[in-house]
């Protein structure tokens, strides 16, 4: 056990964080934002428009996160057509097509959170914007969304943290993320313990943070749900 | 445990001193692995053939000795030498510290170096100041990883890969500018297939023992120090009577012998 390796090649550790919360707060972001209108559709729009929606969420969550890499990191770059196409100076870059696959993969677990929430709002809430009068956009503004964010948290909390423990493939398409910073660090030295071990306490650490968030976000948005005096 | 290291040592001692008493090698058994093209592979016919092969049999015709070949897993191919199921390898293995520690090694017969590949035209030639920003992909924890970044490491992007494989599939698709790796691995995995047709070998010879060892030698039993004296005699012969460039010219197209 000798971990003077690591302070020694602790930059490139550090490096590493940045490029992983970068890639995860990045999709996260982007994939939350597409998964919204998505999970609305798919619970109010005709079959037509749910149809592409189901095959997408389906073909995402079907399919394990690094066949999906695979496919747009070697997989488009196999064509020709693609290659000379003005997508190409995109997916040329391995941070594109981490942040490509994992968006789109975060989407999809993420708009069947949302849609299962919305489903369960409660028929009372819904009666009762009606009967306010409230056009379906208000209603879905003010009521549907809010109450199913709520209930969406608990589950979604936990699809932040397996985006966060996901992005540890991107080392595989060549990013130095924290899984590839402890990659090199472990090939120089022959020393795989010591160099996975402090890549483990820095995703152990980046988690506890969520957790914590999460848990203040709680707190803030189930205030309504407390006894009375409590907090 | 230390009952059986003496016990071991005791063995080996009396096993060494049995075979030190004068041997003619007259009939000398090879360990050949059989697994490894070009170098060394098994015909459809069910013959051994390849580089190492030729060699060995080549060696056996310099020392006028009666050679027979025997296949042998890799991961078993040391413990059978000192087992004395055959009495001397020659299947690439490269000579190395630890390796050294177990048997002992004849000169290198062959040596062949890493060797930067790039698109054909896209360097006019080889310099530091050339390669400069591009972006090189290895095969990650190699000897061809640390020279890389030893050596490179703050002038190019050192783009680490898991197989050769995936690093071939980069460079085609444009991802990376260059490659380091093993001359022969290159050329027959890369540059003599259609995906390589497009691309060259650039900059000189890479073999600096420091990073790349020294080459590839016959393995014997370190007390048949008699062996590998008739061993390196014998690679001199071939190699100045034309026979080992013959058998070079047979499978690959430049010097694998080194300097």
């Amino acid at each position: 056990m000798d971990f003077s390796i690591i302070a020694e090649n602790f930059d490139i550790y550090i490096d590493g964080l940045k490029n992983t919360l970068f890639l995860v707060s990045i999709s996260l972001a982007a994939g939350l934002i597409m998964a919204i209108p998505l999970a609305v559709l798919r619970t109010s729009a005709g079959k037509v428009v749910q149809a592409p929606i189901r095959a997408f969420v389906y073909f995402f969550r079907g399919t394990p996160l690094l066949v999906q890499m695979f496919l747009v990191y070697y997989g488009f770059g196999q064509f020709d057509v693609f290659k000379e196409s003005i997508f190409w100076p995109f997916f040329k870059e391995a941070y594109f097509c981490a942040l490509f696959t994992f968006s789109l993969n975060t989407c999809a677990y993420t708009t069947e959170i949302i849609r299962g929430a919305i489903e369960t709002t409660p028929h009372g809430e819904i009666e009762a914007a009606r009967a306010a009068g409230m056009s379906t956009f208000l209603m879905l503004r003010r009521i549907v969304l809010p109450s199913a964010f709520r209930r969406a948290l608990p589950a979604y909390s936990n699809e932040i943290i397996f985006m966060l423990h996901g992005s540890a493939l991107a080392s595989v398409i060549t990013i130095i993320d924290i899984t590839g910073a402890a990659r090199i660090v472990s090939s120089r030295y022959y020393s795989p313990y010591e160099a996975f071990l402090t890549a483990a306490a820095f995703y152990m650490v980046i988690t506890f943070t969520i957790v914590f968030l999460i848990k203040r976000l709680e707190v803030h948005w189930y205030k309504h749900l407390q006894p009375p005096g409590s907090t | 445990m230390k009952k059986l290291l003496v016990l071991i040592s005791l063995c080996m001692f009396f096993v060494a001193a049995g075979s030190a008493m004068a041997k003619d090698w007259k009939k000398v058994r090879i360990g050949v692995e059989g697994a490894y093209p070009p170098f060394s592979y098994v015909e459809p016919s069910g013959e051994l053939a390849g580089f190492d092969i030729d060699i060995a049999k080549a060696l056996g015709k310099a020392m006028g000795t009666e050679i027979t070949l025997v296949a042998q897993d890799w991961d078993g191919i040391i413990p059978a030498l000192l087992a004395k199921k055959y009495d001397a390898i020659i299947a690439s293995m490269s000579i190395t510290e630890e390796r050294k520690k177990k048997v002992a090694f004849t000169n290198k017969y062959y040596n062949t170096p890493a060797k930067f590949v790039c698109k054909k035209g896209a360097i006019d030639s080889f310099s530091r100041e050339a390669i400069k920003g591009k972006s090189v992909g290895v095969q990650r924890a190699t000897i061809h990883d640390k020279y890389l970044t030893d050596n490179y490491g703050k002038d190019v992007k050192v783009k680490r890969y898991g197989t050769q494989d995936e690093a071939y599939l980069d460079i085609v698709a444009g991802r990376i500018d260059m490659l380091l790796a093993d001359s022969i691995a290159l050329s027959d995995g890369f540059l003599k297939k259609d995906e390589g047709k497009d691309y060259q070998f650039i900059g000189p010879d890479l073999s600096d023992p420091k990073w790349f060892g020294n080459g590839a030698g016959i393995a014997i039993r370190k007390e048949d120090k008699d062996l590998a004296a008739l061993f390196n005699k014998a690679i001199d012969t071939i190699r100045a009577d034309g026979t080992y460039k013959a058998i070079q010219d047979k499978y690959f197209d430049f010097n694998v012998y080194g300097d």
